[in-house]
């Protein structure tokens, strides 16, 4: 479970660039739940979850999972309870490592790491299974340097890589965008697999309105830094992008045009 | 050339090939423009040359250089981690403390070791000369440390920090401290060129303040020489060719300096170096654009 308390953020503060990013951000993902975010650009999704995963550091307000606060915690010494995939494919892998060496770096997320080799037989045998059910045909390429993958098969990678090693947490920032739009339907479609498979509590921030209602159990809309709308079970089964766009409209009092959101 | 000056050339190149290791662990594998080296082989030859002429036995003397050397990595990736100092300019700052500290070692500009004992006379059956010997002995210190760097970067903590030169960001979302990451690879990277040091005060008559001017220059010209005569991401390969690169290098040098139709000396051996690198550059290049691929 996911728990952000009243999180504030202000970048330059006291200068004329001042951006105030997070401005009493809370939100609340039960354990199991799949929660999409949107928003336009700088309503703060990207802060908010750069927040979770520990690359920025919050002004104020608290971040626990499980119970546990992380609002001190370093990216790496959250890594134990947070797997994330970034927008960015080349991200998420290490392209000098081969493909099973940035499996073995991903199998042992979070854990202390020691002198044995990290890629034994067995596990060369449990990575091939796994990267077969990609149905890429990477099983016989596990010995290539990741960087001679396309972006989308690095990504399905990284999926693949962050349920490799249990989590409490699945940060996706918006790891489709970057792809073209047959890869990005596969990469999404492996996303569903993957977290019901593993049954993982999950965000993921999206550019697309249609995405976010495709996917997930709830909705979540940042508006200026703070929750504006959180739709989930009935009333978010019914719902369309123009649906989502009139809510939207409401709750800020303000007309928003679709491009901002699709493009945000 | 004679079979004397060959093997006096091979010596110093495995010698050499020691650094060029420690020189691939930090500007390849963690890409840290690390200069420290400069002082660190200086330091391992301070070190070692200092111990043995007041008496200790040459293993721990050697062993102590390499800590050394060690340790002087440790404060330059500090500098860096902890203190936020960028990186060249934290092992150039390295670098020049090191020239007074291995001064203060030393007590005077060099320590002679002439009729001390050395790793080298300790080991040296009767049967071998010396010039034979010393060449034959680096053979198997240098192999025993490439096979032990292979097996290390294949180990998860080895991983770790190749991960971390390679994609930080990834690597601390897969909970590394790249941190920690960055100062064991200094250390290990400096350790090298530490024992490097030791040992070429050992076969050299001795150490001298100046013996590290131009470290990190060899040190890189062998990684790019090595790069471009065996081209692999291959981490195996990758030290192999490092390997090749130090002793082709020396080899270049010892025939240039050697040939007296060409008409260089001694004091032409920079100028020599800066050659050898530009073509060791330039040359993957044409090779690839003889080939028809474009390089980036």
């Amino acid at each position: 479970m996911l728990k952000a308390t009243d999180l504030r953020l202000t970048f330059n503060p006291g200068t004329p660039i001042e951006t105030q990013a997070l401005r009493g951000m809370s939100l609340e993902i039960p354990t199991g739940q799949f929660v999409t975010v949107i928003g336009s650009n700088g309503a703060g999704k990207s802060t908010f979850l750069n927040a979770v995963s520990g690359e920025q550091k919050v002004d104020s307000g608290t971040i626990e999972i499980d119970g546990i606060d992380m609002t001190r915690q370093p990216v790496w010494g959250r890594a134990r309870h947070v797997a994330r995939v970034f927008q960015d494919p080349l991200a998420g892998t290490c392209e000098d490592l081969t493909i099973e060496e940035n499996m073995a770096l991903a199998k042992m997320r979070g854990e202390r790491r020691g002198f044995s080799f990290a890629v034994k037989p067995a596990l060369r045998e449990e990575f091939r299974a796994q990267i077969a059910t990609l149905g890429l045909g990477l099983e016989n390429r596990l010995s290539d340097r990741i960087g001679l993958l396309s972006g989308g098969q690095r990504q399905a990678v990284s999926l693949l890589m962050a349920a490799l090693q249990p989590s409490r947490l699945l940060l996706l920032d918006e790891h489709t965008a970057a792809l073209d739009p047959r890869t990005a339907a596969f990469v999404l479609e492996l996303t569903v697999r993957i977290v019901a498979e593993h049954k993982l509590t999950t965000m993921m921030v999206t550019h697309s309105m249609r995405q976010a209602l495709d996917v997930g159990q709830r909705t979540v809309m940042l508006h200026q830094g703070r929750v504006v709308l959180d739709v989930s079970g009935k009333e978010r089964e019914g719902l369309d992008v123009h649906h989502l766009l009139d809510m939207f409209e409401k709750v800020r009092g303000e007309k928003i045009d679709d491009d901002a959101l699709l493009l945000g | 050339m004679s079979l004397y000056t060959l093997l006096g050339a091979l010596e110093i190149g495995l010698i050499f090939s020691l650094v060029a290791l420690g020189v691939y662990i930090s500007f390849r594998l963690l890409r840290f423009p690390d200069l420290t080296v400069d002082g660190s082989f200086p330091l391992g030859g301070a070190v070692a040359a200092t111990m043995i002429a007041a008496g200790h036995d040459p293993f721990t003397a050697t062993i102590a250089a390499t800590l050394a050397g060690a340790i002087a990595g440790l404060i330059t990736g500090w500098l860096n981690v902890s203190l936020k100092i960028m990186d060249l300019l934290a092992s150039i700052l390295m670098m020049i403390a090191l020239y007074s500290i291995n001064l203060r070692i030393m007590g005077k500009p060099n320590v002679p070791l002439i009729t001390e004992p050395t790793v080298f006379n300790l080991l040296q059956p009767e049967a071998l000369a010396d010039y034979v010997f010393r060449p034959l002995l680096l053979v198997f210190v240098v192999l025993a440390v490439k096979l032990a760097l292979d097996g290390f970067f294949a180990t998860q903590s080895g991983l770790a920090i190749r991960a971390t030169g390679s994609n930080a960001r990834m690597a601390r979302a897969q909970g590394v401290n790249t941190g920690m990451a960055i100062l064991a690879g200094m250390a290990l990277s400096n350790a090298l060129v530490g024992l490097a040091g030791a040992l070429f005060a050992q076969t050299q008559g001795g150490a001298d303040i100046s013996m590290g001017v131009g470290t990190i220059v060899i040190g890189l010209a062998a990684v790019i020489v090595g790069e471009s005569l065996l081209p692999s991401r291959k981490l195996y390969l990758a030290t192999i060719a490092v390997i090749v690169g130090a002793i082709v290098y020396r080899f270049f040098i010892a025939l240039a300096l050697n040939s007296d139709f060409i008409g260089l000396q001694a004091q032409d051996l920079n100028l020599v170096t800066a050659v050898l690198v530009t073509v060791a550059l330039v040359v993957p290049r044409l090779r690839a654009h003889w080939s028809g691929k474009r390089v980036s």
